[in-house]
């Protein structure tokens, strides 16, 4: 691995990476069962470099931003290094998310370049929205079919400069991207994140999950995601180790991936690491009883044998098949974006498979705390990294209070927004919003959230406010969207859920017709963002002097009803 | 060649099929996620099926933001 704290900035390590790595394999490309093709870091910087020039020969200057809006694939991963290259910030969006949303974080970003695929362009540039992009001059777009027409937008295949382009250095205080971690509504939140906050995690994360040539990391989660932008690009590329893309994320395909390329990390979210698990567990359920008592002996061994620390060696030995089917050299299950449930850990490590469960969020560099597995922990998510300076602050008699973390990783402050930097970060101490306590053993636990926002199974983050747009012009007195976990605490990460509060105008009743309209707007919101039930409420909600909603006085008042009856479904 | 109304009701069919549900109890304009409480990893499985059914490969990306069987159907018949 390269030695990253010697470095000023991610270009400079990724640039000296692609030669000391020259002759490994870097990626790998496959499309269901039909590997396209692989290549190595000599070849990724052929790729890249006349790319950079391109972008420095069409004005695209240090400091200059540019998004990426693509789907988990080697052309993320060669734009990105020709962004850092050339200087200039990278802006990860997620292509999952609206048309609408997309070129509004284009717009607040202020990108004078854009990459993406054609799929996602032929939409793109159909939409609205395109005229908000007004500081957009460049849309360089990836697989282009021959007979297409692409307007002003170029094809980035045959985007090449054909000089070498200038390297150019960057200071480790300087912003490398702008990560967006929410706030698609009226206040996007872009995580301003630097070079340093880059180089620190990166010799963090790999002092405990080590990256070498040889290594294949298997990448699901999509590229945009602060975790995947570490462990499946920059880590593995500054200790010379292969990424595999897969263009689809069917089961079956998935399934394959494994043994095929003898994956050796893979990072997934919670709910897909859970349906692992359940059709796992259905394999198991379907062996006949003597087998199943041999197979349920097996792992109560190794369950034993590994209760100190991991022994993946002695593992694949006692349970052979169920390490062939994931390749025989899966050496950890990296999950994040979410919480995971205890049980669900527990079921992989006694099958020799740990999962390396962490706490963190954009906003402080991805990971804050991680299991170390010495020994595995299922109830906590794990001990700080190295470097991570955590504390919690008013906390109350049983220790649970709000987690804070000072860090050389955390990040330098929203896009735009001193206010909400200054709320978020105090004096150098980044609060999560999210509730915990520390163990004797240092473990964090985690206890719920003090802010109004949920994050699904699928590492989604959903705040409320960001929504509510959907359901403007309901028939209505008026209404407001909580996370139900804010106004009734559970202490629990799991199984968060929306509710609507609507206040009816007087007389009126909580009709058909209004549970139709209701239903007609939540089913605009894509479905994660949907909200799950109503309560009613007979009061004039608390407003401001500038008539908006104090959100928190209403969750209190709305806190002295009981939130099992006063939830009803839509 | 298929008409785009044959494409749905076949594709209403086979998701009955593969949920397990009573012939005739899915609508085209039903919102799959909530009509079959379903996540996106048992969405991608039903397409798997979909695909094999039709003899078609339909991308994910291609299949990024629907939610009812209409939609659905119609990507379907434009790879037909």
């Amino acid at each position: 691995m390269l030695d990253l704290s010697k470095y000023q900035s991610m270009g400079a390590s990724l640039r000296d990476a692609l030669d000391t790595f020259a002759d490994e394999t870097c990626l790998i490309e496959s499309d269901r069962d039909r590997e396209k093709e692989r290549i190595t870091y000599r070849e990724f910087k052929k790729r890249a470099h006349p790319l950079a020039r391109a972008l420095q020969d069409a004005g695209f200057a240090p400091g200059d931003r540019a998004g990426i809006i693509m789907t988990n694939q080697p052309k993320w991963l060669i734009s990105a290094y020709a962004i850092f290259y050339a200087g200039g910030v990278l802006v990860p969006l997620d292509y999952k998310l609206s048309l609408e949303e997309q070129w509004q974080l284009i717009h607040h970003s202020g990108a004078s370049v854009l990459i993406t695929e054609y799929p996602i362009w032929r939409h793109l540039s159909a939409s609205a929205g395109r005229t908000s992009a007004t500081k957009l001059r460049t849309v360089l777009v990836t697989e282009v079919p021959s007979n297409a027409d692409l307007g002003s937008a170029l094809r980035w295949e045959e985007f090449q400069g054909a000089d070498e382009p200038r390297f150019v250095p960057r200071e480790r205080k300087d912003v490398a991207s702008i990560v967006y971690s929410s706030g698609t509504g009226g206040r996007p939140k872009g995580c301003m994140m630097t070079h340093e906050n880059y180089l620190e995690q990166c010799m963090a994360l790999t002092s405990i999950y080590p990256f070498w040539p040889g290594v294949r990391y298997l990448s699901i989660l999509p590229t945009n995601h602060a975790i995947d932008f570490m462990v499946g690009f920059f880590g593995p590329f500054t200790c010379g180790a292969a990424v595999v893309h897969l263009r689809t994320l069917r089961p079956e395909y998935l399934r394959e991936a494994f043994p095929k390329y003898k994956i050796t990390y893979v990072s997934l979210v919670p709910l897909v690491l859970k349906n692992l698990q359940k059709g796992l567990q259905a394999r198991f359920d379907a062996l006949p009883a003597g087998k199943r008592k041999i197979f349920n002996a097996l792992l109560l061994i190794n369950r034993a044998l590994t209760k100190g620390r991991p022994r993946p060696g002695i593992s694949r030995r006692l349970l052979k098949q169920v390490h062939a089917a994931f390749g025989g050299e899966l050496r950890t299950i990296i999950v994040g974006g979410a919480f995971t449930e205890p049980q669900t850990l527990q079921f992989f490590y006694d099958l020799g498979i740990p999962v390396a469960n962490g706490y963190g969020l954009t906003e402080a560099g991805t990971a804050i705390t991680v299991n170390d597995l010495r020994p595995f922990r299922a109830d906590t998510v794990g001990k700080p990294l190295p470097g991570m300076e955590v504390r919690i602050v008013n906390a109350a008699a049983d220790g649970v209070g709000e987690v804070s973390v000072r860090s050389k990783t955390v990040m330098a402050g929203y896009l735009d927004d001193p206010e909400l930097t200054a709320e978020t970060v105090v004096d150098g101490w980044l609060m999560t919003g999210d509730l915990g306590r520390f163990d004797s053993a240092g473990h964090l636990q985690l206890a719920g959230r003090k802010k109004n926002m949920i994050v699904t199974e699928e590492g989604k983050n959903i705040y409320p406010e960001d929504i509510e747009s959907v359901f403007e012009g309901l028939p209505v007195k008026e209404f407001c969207i909580f996370a139900a976990n804010y106004i009734w605490p559970k202490r629990s990460m799991i199984g968060e859920r929306l509710v609507l509060v609507l206040h009816l105008e007087a007389g009126e009743q909580y009709s058909d017709e209004l549970r139709r309209g209701l239903n007609a707007r939540n089913n605009r919101l894509l479905n994660y963002k949907r909200i799950h039930g109503i309560v009613l409420f007979d009061q004039d909600f608390p407003r401001t002097a500038s008539l908006k909603i104090k959100r928190n006085v209403l969750a209190e008042r709305l806190a002295e009803l009981d939130g099992a009856r006063a939830i009803l479904s839509l | 060649m298929r008409t785009l109304a044959q494409t749905t009701q076949e594709v209403l069919g086979l998701a009955a099929k593969h949920f397990q549900l009573p012939a005739g109890s899915l609508a085209p304009e039903d919102d799959f996620f909530k009509k079959l409480g379903i996540d996106s990893l048992q969405t991608l499985e039903m397409l798997s099926r979909l695909e094999n059914h039709f003899g078609i490969e339909l991308p994910d990306y291609e299949v990024q933001g629907i939610s009812d069987f209409k939609t659905l159907a119609e990507r379907i018949q434009s790879r037909l």
